[in-house]
């Protein structure tokens, strides 16, 4: 079992054509992803050959999820044109819309947010995407470092999720979900928490968290009440300094709030194991399953 | 991207929101010059993005031209908790008759805006939030349909601000909107004895993922430091109080290899994250930057190879070296190389047997050594 996406997923890519889109579509397709259509604008009809399939692209999200019965979107459209993008995959009613784009305008994401409501759950902006291991990837998280397995893993950043990944492959992951590093993202840590506490597949999460926002302290809170599942964390930037953007947009201390220190008490309140280090933390998942 | 106070205030003078008279002065003589111009009281305003500015000595009254020459050669070049003072705002002195506090930001937590006022401005707002939490009026503001009339004088009416109060507010929702800001915060919006609602100060945030709908080439400030010179470059690069520089790929895992050097008793030098390919060039123009950096005494490169296998990334930082020739060389430069292909990756950069390079195969082991080679161990 999984979060979000199974083997059974049917993915879509809006930005397929471009070349980043063709890059990762491949590599999707490498991955198991069942890839059933790219969607561009203006290019409906035509076919991309990826040796082992050959994917139909319509120019329009409805037109591909009415052909196909796509249930997933990816997006990979440049940030000036992700917002209409993601848009369309809402009016589109698809469950779940992964946008990896960087430099999307927060009001932007605020408002695909509220538009999105209950019926799609976007994932990022800014990420990398989620991987169900052996079944099924959506995004850029490399496929070949880890294996299925059955720990869970959200993270706000990418590379920590892949070292994270790579240290327990060989115990593996149910689904890794990267929610990106942005102020403001489609879907939170809790709601990953949720998804993994509610999955049979999963025994254990890991969870990664950086500095800023109040996200990690959120989250902590809802595991004292509602995980029953061993929750080993990591929280990046404890030698962040106040009032510097470090990379990600999310990842700024502002005061006393936001810091690594803060976040990590949090955790440690609610009964969470936090690493010192990525390796450590790894090392904390392993006697959390042994 | 943080604005000055007279960048703010021109966007609010954009957007309809009354503002003092006031003009920009680099020198006492311009100050002297708006002063008299104004033909008013004045106040001299030193233009630092920072708050405290007052309790620092940085905003200061003048009767008249001569005394704002005078106010404005002390307030020039004034520093103020680290930001150096080169510009003041000269303004029309105003006198409020109440004070009130007014913002909208970006909440992170909800995902959403908020609004926030209070019929008690002028205080810092933290302050308030922590001594009478019941003052501030904090409203949730729904993201497609905003901030109308109706919206605007609830929020008025809630916080005890006069009625004309409303209008302002609307407009300060429609600065938020229009410039992609993440913050519009006016302490003090004031009224004055006339009745007139006016900003008297103005702090905003942009957005920078926004700058490609906006003309906001003249807010760019050009300086000669690493930050910048990277910045040109295309690198994410902050600089730091170290000595050991620091190198990877993705900003996640370059702040935790902060944290990992600080656990292992050093200081990191600067954060710089070379993104996803780390291509040789990048590498090297990465490398470059940091090594220009006298405090530097190792430096630490520590990649993951996810998408680009660690054959790819070995391949650069080898090239990388050879770019940089001589000015590489003198200071250590400790290597870990991890996922895809590491193996080959690690016996290309041995086979390279560069002079400066050490490999560890672990973060945290490469880490200790970056630190005790920084330490001159």
């Amino acid at each position: 079992m999984a979060i979000f996406l199974t083997k059974d997923s049917r993915v879509l890519v809006q930005g397929m054509t471009g070349a980043e889109g063709t890059r990762h579509t491949t590599r999707m397709l490498a991955a198991g992803t069942d890839v059933v259509a790219g969607v561009t604008p203006g290019k409906g009809g035509r076919s991309v050959d990826f040796g082992e399939r050959t994917v139909p692209v319509f120019g329009s999200v409805t037109e591909a999820v009415a052909e196909t019965g796509a249930d997933v979107s990816v997006v990979f459209v440049p940030p000036r044109f992700t917002a209409a993008a993601v848009e369309e995959a809402v009016a589109a009613e698809v469950p779940l819309c992964v946008v990896i784009t960087e430099g999307v305008p927060v009001h932007d994401a605020v408002r695909l947010r509220a538009l999105a409501g209950g019926r799609t759950r976007i994932i990022g902006p800014n990420c990398p995407g989620l991987i169900s291991p052996g079944q099924s990837s959506a995004g850029i998280i490399p496929a070949d470092i880890t294996s299925a397995g059955r720990i869970g893993l959200v993270s706000k950043s990418g590379t920590l999720t892949y070292q994270l990944m790579y240290e327990l492959r060989d115990l593996g992951f149910s689904t890794a979900v990267g929610i990106g590093g942005d102020p403001v993202v489609g879907t939170t840590h809790i709601d990953c928490l949720r998804a993994f506490q509610d999955d049979p597949g999963t025994d254990a999460i890991v969870m990664i968290g950086e500095i800023g926002g109040d996200a990690e302290e959120r989250a902590a809170a809802y595991i004292e009440r509602h995980v029953t599942k061993p929750v080993v964390a990591y929280v990046a930037g404890f030698t962040a300094p106040e009032g510097k953007t470090m990379g990600h947009a999310g990842a700024i201390v502002s005061g006393s709030s936001g810091t690594a220190q803060a976040k990590k008490e949090a955790l440690e309140a609610a009964g969470v194991r936090v690493g010192r280090t990525p390796s450590e933390t790894a090392r904390l998942m392993r006697s959390a399953l042994s | 991207m943080d604005l000055y106070e007279y960048q703010a205030k021109e966007l609010f003078g954009r957007h309809g929101i009354p503002v003092p008279a006031g003009r920009i002065a680099a020198t006492p003589a311009e100050a002297r010059a708006i002063a008299a111009e104004l033909d008013t009281p004045v106040v001299i305003k030193a233009q630092v993005k920072t708050g405290g500015r007052g309790k620092a000595g940085g905003i200061r009254p003048a009767a008249g031209p001569v005394a704002a020459e005078a106010e404005a050669d002390r307030v020039l070049g004034m520093d103020i908790k680290g930001h150096i003072a080169r510009r003041v705002l000269v303004e029309a002195a105003t006198v409020p008759f109440e004070e009130y506090y007014a913002a909208f930001l970006v909440d992170r937590a909800e995902g959403g805006f908020l609004a926030m006022v209070s019929g008690q401005g002028g205080m810092e707002i933290e302050e308030l939030a922590a001594t009478d939490p019941d003052a501030l009026v904090k409203l949730p503001i729904d993201p497609v349909t905003g901030v109308d009339a109706d919206v605007a004088r609830l929020l008025a009416e809630k916080a005890g601000l006069p009625g004309q109060a409303a209008e302002v507010l609307e407009r300060l929702w429609r600065v938020l909107v229009a410039e992609d800001a993440l913050l519009v915060e006016v302490n003090p919006l004031i009224c004055t004895t006339d009745q007139r609602i006016m900003a008297l100060d103005g702090k905003v945030t942009l957005d920078d993922n926004a700058a490609f709908r906006h003309a906001w080439e003249g807010y760019a400030e050009r300086t000669d430091s690493l930050e910048d010179r990277a910045r040109a470059k295309g690198l994410n690069y902050v600089k730091l109080d170290g000595t050991v520089g620091v190198i990877g790929n993705g900003a996640g895992l370059v702040m935790s290899t902060l944290d990992v050097v600080a656990g292992a008793g050093a200081d990191p030098a600067n954060f710089l994250d070379i993104g996803g390919g780390a291509s040789a060039q990048v590498m090297a123009d990465g490398l470059e930057i940091i090594l220009a950096d006298p405090d530097v005494r190792s430096v630490l490169v520590n990649v993951f190879g996810g998408i680009t296998a660690c054959d790819a990334v070995a391949n650069g930082i080898v090239t990388a070296l050879g770019l940089l020739g001589e000015r590489g060389l003198g200071r250590p430069i400790v290597v870990r190389l991890d996922g895809n292909n590491a193996e080959v990756g690690r016996r290309i950069l041995s086979d390279a047997r560069h002079p400066a390079v050490r490999q560890v195969s672990t973060m945290d082991g490469a880490a200790e050594m970056a630190a005790r080679l920084a330490a001159g161990a």
